[in-house]
Formats: structure tokens, C-alpha cells, sequence
């Protein structure tokens, strides 16, 4: 495989957002895609949700993360996609040039005419929901949980409390317990349920797994391992409610407490983030402030239901394509000019071609080292003279001026870059 | 005749069901939103159903387990055994999405199935 300097649209993840972006822009006309994806496979976060409930709206089928993923993968995968797994972005800049850091092909610097941000999610941490006291092992996100049990074969603990009612944290509670686990109970500080109902039917109900609503940990017990957690009543501000305390034996605490669109790439390629979704503002294209940057999925805003983190992807993705190839064809007219022999500097740096239709263009330069005899000043394409002409001298602290003529657009239509040579007469 | 009450858990819109039996038999259903609440109603008064999904080890495989799923939904109180079952496999990699990994399981006349390809290592 090889990597390109140029592409026309680069997904940021591989995703149930990324893929579907990849595969709508593949489908939109642009030629060349490309996933970018920090982990070793394709199919993000889907890959550890191995429960059913997904596909309802896209396939009509109860199918599991993985199945659901699995799909997508193999429609990418026969798109003709290229995918660059094991790689971490280092970098993006409003300018859609990508740092890339591979495992297999080192370190990458990649151009592409339109970006697709397709980074997820992440889970809200202790830290996000201040939880005094020891930080003993046996605190994880619900998440890390679900992929150490469901991916590499780990269970965290076994008697379990879960704080929040999320759908991971429900779904964890019912895996856990299927793995010989015990769920002590699922603690909800809102007076409601936060994830879908049927999660709470199927993963707790069924189970026996009682959930505390309005209830919260006040403190971990335990300094090397959890051993027990305080959870105290709250009223309608949040605020314990004493006397409701209650020790609750454990070795393992969940937390379930919400998740945050992962943009600190946007960040950096000066993506605008709406503060009260915490992802990009976006128009109904879903490009972001950044002309073609787009932002598919989680990354935007959270979503209760992949299938429309799919949806939405292809939006992204379509619109993406469409982006890249009127930005192509715009960059396509446009030829590099070269500062050749004695030649610091040339303004402009580029050319549109049909620009010289239209009127004379100046070129303007400085030269690298004074000559005080007579010089050529000598415009050409790879293969083709544009204009020659000459001074008595140059000198670098003159700037030098060369007026590409109109009836000379014919002949710079046939070059592909434009070089400028400065040298003596002499020497021609 | 008796009201049960449940929340329908074959989409996400989770309604609620209310259903009037008369004995073992289902008389009326209301709360559902599609025919889909119709029947999941009339099972889970019945007889309650669930798909089951775990996972298996995987010898030589990409990673160390593969995910699994029972194809269709099985009766509810049978879902430790299914598990059992389940947790007794071990398959080596490769493994091709949708591969049988333990066909009828327990008499359900349900497969478990591979929820994914895994490659081997």
C-alpha cells in the first residue's frame, strides 16, 4: 500500500460516523479516501458492544455492534477505500493538512481537499463528577469495562456498583452478571432514568438489579482496592440529604455518567465548538465553521442510536466529496511558480492558469546574490520558454519585476509549473 | 382478568404496553405504537423472550474472544443455560461473520452465531 500526499477527502476515525462518511464520499465521486484510525481494526467503539439493538432503522435487523460494524467494513472495504490503521493524528490545520504518526509508515504529512471529523465520543471520568476520597484501584468508566470483558477477556471485579444510569453503565450491569458477577445496584442522581427504557426492561429488570434514582456515591471507601462506596440520597439541587447514607460492600465502582464529543483536533485546526453540545457548529451539511472540515456523528453531538450516527456520517460524507471535487478542480487551475537559479523568492506563489486570459500578471522577486553585469531574466514551463528577457543588473535589495503577457497564456497552458532563472548573459 | 403492564422493548421508543389477560390468554393490548408492540406484548405475557449476546474463546484469534449471538430471541428462563452452553465453546480462528458457533442451542431451533470476522493472529 501506498500512501498519497494528496487525497480527496481524509476521515478522522473508522467509526460507525467515519465509515459511513468513507463510503458516502467514496459513492459522491471522490476518487481518492482516506480513513485515518488509531486503533489496530476498523469499527471503533461498536467493536465492544457486543449486545443486540442496533441496525433496527438501517438493516431491519436486531443485530449486535460488531455485525453492525462488520457491515459498514465490508462495504468500505470493497468501495476501494484506503485505510491507515495503528495511526494517531498529531495534527490537523484549517488549511486540511493532516500530521499523521503510523506505525507502519512512520511519520506522514497528508493534503486533503476536504476533512471528515469522525473522533466519537468519550466517557465523562471520576474527575468530571468529583467523587472525594482515595483513588484505589477499581474505578473505571463503564466503557473500559466493556472492553475489557467483552474485547480482551478481563473482568474488573465482581461485586459491582454503577453509578449513573446510562445505557453502558445498564448494559454493563447485565454483561457483568451473565459473567458470574454481582451487581449491587445502579445509582441514578437525576429523578429519571438517563439511558432508553428498554435497557433498563432488559438489563436490569430481568436481572433483579435494583436502580436508586436521586442517589448518588458520596465517597469510596478503600485505599489500594474499592471496598465499598457510600451512596447518599439528593435532593432536587443536588444536595445530600443526611441520614440517607448507606455503605454498599464492593470491590468495583462504574461510572456511567455521560458522555463528551472528542474534539481536540477540531480544536486545533480552529473548528468553532458549540459550548452546550461540546461539539462543532455545524450547518445542514454538517461542514464546521472551517470551509470543508465536516464533523460526522458522536463527535458532533451524542446520539441515543448509532443508526443515526450512520445517517448522519453519510451526510457528512456526501457532502464532503462534494466539497473535494469543486476544490479540486478550483486547485487544478492552478500552477506552482518556482523561484529557480538566483531566484529568493517569487510573488505570487501560484498561478490560475485562466487567470491570464483575463489581463497581464507581474510577477515579483527578489534575487539571491547581486550580478553587475547583463542578465537574463528567464521564464519557462517544464518544457517550453514563456518569456526571456533582460536587465543591465540585479541586485538583491532591487526587487525585480516580470509581466507575464496575455498571448502568452497559450504557451503557460502547457506547462504545469512555472520556474524563474536569473543568470548572466555570459553564462547562457 | 388481570392488567399487566410492560415496556416494549423491541425498538428503542420503548411504549408502554398495557395488557388485559383473561388467564393465559392475552385479551387486549394497547400503548404500542406498531405491530411489533403487538406481538412483543403478547409474548412477554405469555411466555418472555430475549436475544442473548456473549462471547467465546478464541484459540489463535486476533484477540481472545469473539462475540456471539443467539440469531433470534429464546425463551427468557432459559437464558443461564444458553449461557452455559456458550460459555463451554471454544473455536480457533479464522471466523467469518455470521459462522454457526453453536447451532440449535439447548433445542431453542436458534443458532448462535459470530457477530464479526475474526482473523486469525
Amino acid at each position: 500500500m501506498l500512501i498519497k500526499k494528496q487525497y480527496d477527502v481524509v476521515v478522522i476515525g473508522s467509526g460507525p460516523g467515519g465509515l459511513a462518511a468513507a463510503i458516502e464520499a467514496k459513492k459522491g465521486g471522490a476518487d481518492d479516501v482516506l480513513v485515518v484510525e488509531r486503533d489496530v481494526e476498523l469499527g471503533g467503539i461498536l467493536l465492544q458492544c457486543i449486545h443486540n439493538g442496533f441496525g433496527l432503522q438501517t438493516f431491519k435487523e436486531d443485530l449486535p455492534g460488531p455485525e453492525y460494524a462488520q457491515r459498514f467494513i465490508n462495504e468500505a472495504k470493497t468501495l476501494g477505500i484506503t485505510f491507515l490503521l495503528d495511526t494517531m493524528v498529531m495534527d490537523v490545520t484549517s488549511q486540511r493538512k493532516l500530521y499523521l504518526s503510523s506505525r507502519d509508515f512512520g511519520y506522514l504529512e497528508v493534503d486533503a481537499h476536504a476533512i471528515v471529523l469522525a473522533m466519537g465520543c468519550r466517557e465523562r471520568t471520576r474527575a468530571q463528577v468529583r467523587i472525594p476520597g482515595y483513588r484505589p484501584n477499581g474505578v473505571f468508566t463503564a466503557g473500559t469495562a466493556q472492553r475489557w470483558v467483552n474485547v480482551e477477556g478481563y473482568m474488573p471485579g465482581n461485586r459491582f456498583v454503577v453509578l449513573g444510569s446510562g445505557d453502558i453503565g445498564m448494559i454493563m450491569a447485565r454483561r457483568l452478571t451473565f459473567e458470574g458477577a454481582h451487581v449491587e445496584r445502579v445509582l441514578e442522581i437525576q429523578s429519571y432514568l438517563s439511558g432508553l427504557s428498554r435497557n433498563y426492561v432488559q438489563c436490569l429488570d430481568d436481572w433483579d438489579i435494583s436502580l436508586q434514582l436521586r442517589h448518588t456515591v458520596k465517597r469510596i471507601l478503600g485505599k489500594d482496592r474499592v471496598e465499598a462506596i457510600e451512596s447518599v440520597g439528593v435532593d432536587d439541587k443536588w444536595n445530600y440529604i443526611p441520614g440517607t447514607e448507606e455503605i454498599i460492600p464492593c470491590d468495583t465502582l462504574l461510572l456511567s455518567v455521560g458522555l463528551i464529543p472528542e474534539n481536540e483536533l477540531s480544536k486545533k485546526a480552529g473548528v468553532a465548538l458549540d459550548p452546550v453540545t461540546g461539539g462543532p457548529f455545524v450547518d445542514e451539511h454538517f461542514q464546521t465553521n472551517v470551509p470543508g472540515i465536516f464533523a460526522a456523528g458522536n463527535v458532533v453531538h451524542v446520539y441515543d442510536l448509532v443508526d443515526y450516527v450512520s445517517m448522519a456520517g453519510g451526510e457528512a460524507g456526501r457532502s464532503a466529496a462534494e466539497f473535494a471535487l469543486a476544490e479540486k478542480e478550483r486547485s487544478a487551475r492552478y500552477i506552482p511558480l518556482i523561484a529557480g537559479k538566483n531566484v529568493r523568492y517569487i510573488v505570487p506563489h501560484k498561478l490560475d492558469k485562466k487567470a491570464l486570459e483575463k489581463g497581464d500578471i507581474s510577477l515579483q522577486m527578489r534575487v539571491t546574490q547581486p550580478i553587475e553585469e547583463d542578465v537574463w531574466l528567464d521564464v519557462h514551463g517544464e518544457e517550453n520558454s514563456i518569456v526571456r528577457r533582460s536587465e543591465r543588473y540585479v541586485r538583491p535589495g532591487e526587487m525585480v519585476t516580470i509581466v507575464l503577457r496575455s498571448r502568452m497564456a497559450a504557451e503557460v497552458e502547457k506547462a504545469n509549473s512555472l520556474t524563474v532563472d536569473i543568470y548572466p548573459k555570459s553564462e547562457a | 382478568m388481570e392488567e399487566k403492564t410492560f415496556i416494549c422493548t423491541a425498538c428503542p421508543t420503548g411504549c408502554k404496553l398495557n395488557i388485559r389477560m383473561e388467564g393465559d390468554e392475552v385479551i387486549k393490548i394497547t400503548g404500542q405504537r406498531c405491530n411489533k408492540g403487538e406481538i412483543y406484548g403478547r409474548q412477554e405475557a405469555i411466555a418472555p423472550q430475549r436475544m442473548v449476546a456473549s462471547t467465546v474463546r478464541v484459540t489463535n484469534g486476533f484477540h481472545p474472544l469473539l462475540p456471539v449471538y443467539t440469531k433470534g430471541s429464546i425463551p427468557k428462563r432459559k437464558i443461564g443455560e444458553v449461557l452455559e452452553k456458550i460459555r463451554a465453546v471454544e473455536v480457533t480462528a479464522p471466523v467469518q461473520a455470521e459462522d454457526v458457533i453453536i447451532a440449535n442451542v439447548i433445542g431453542t431451533g436458534v443458532d448462535v452465531i459470530a457477530s464479526r470476522d475474526m482473523p486469525a493472529r
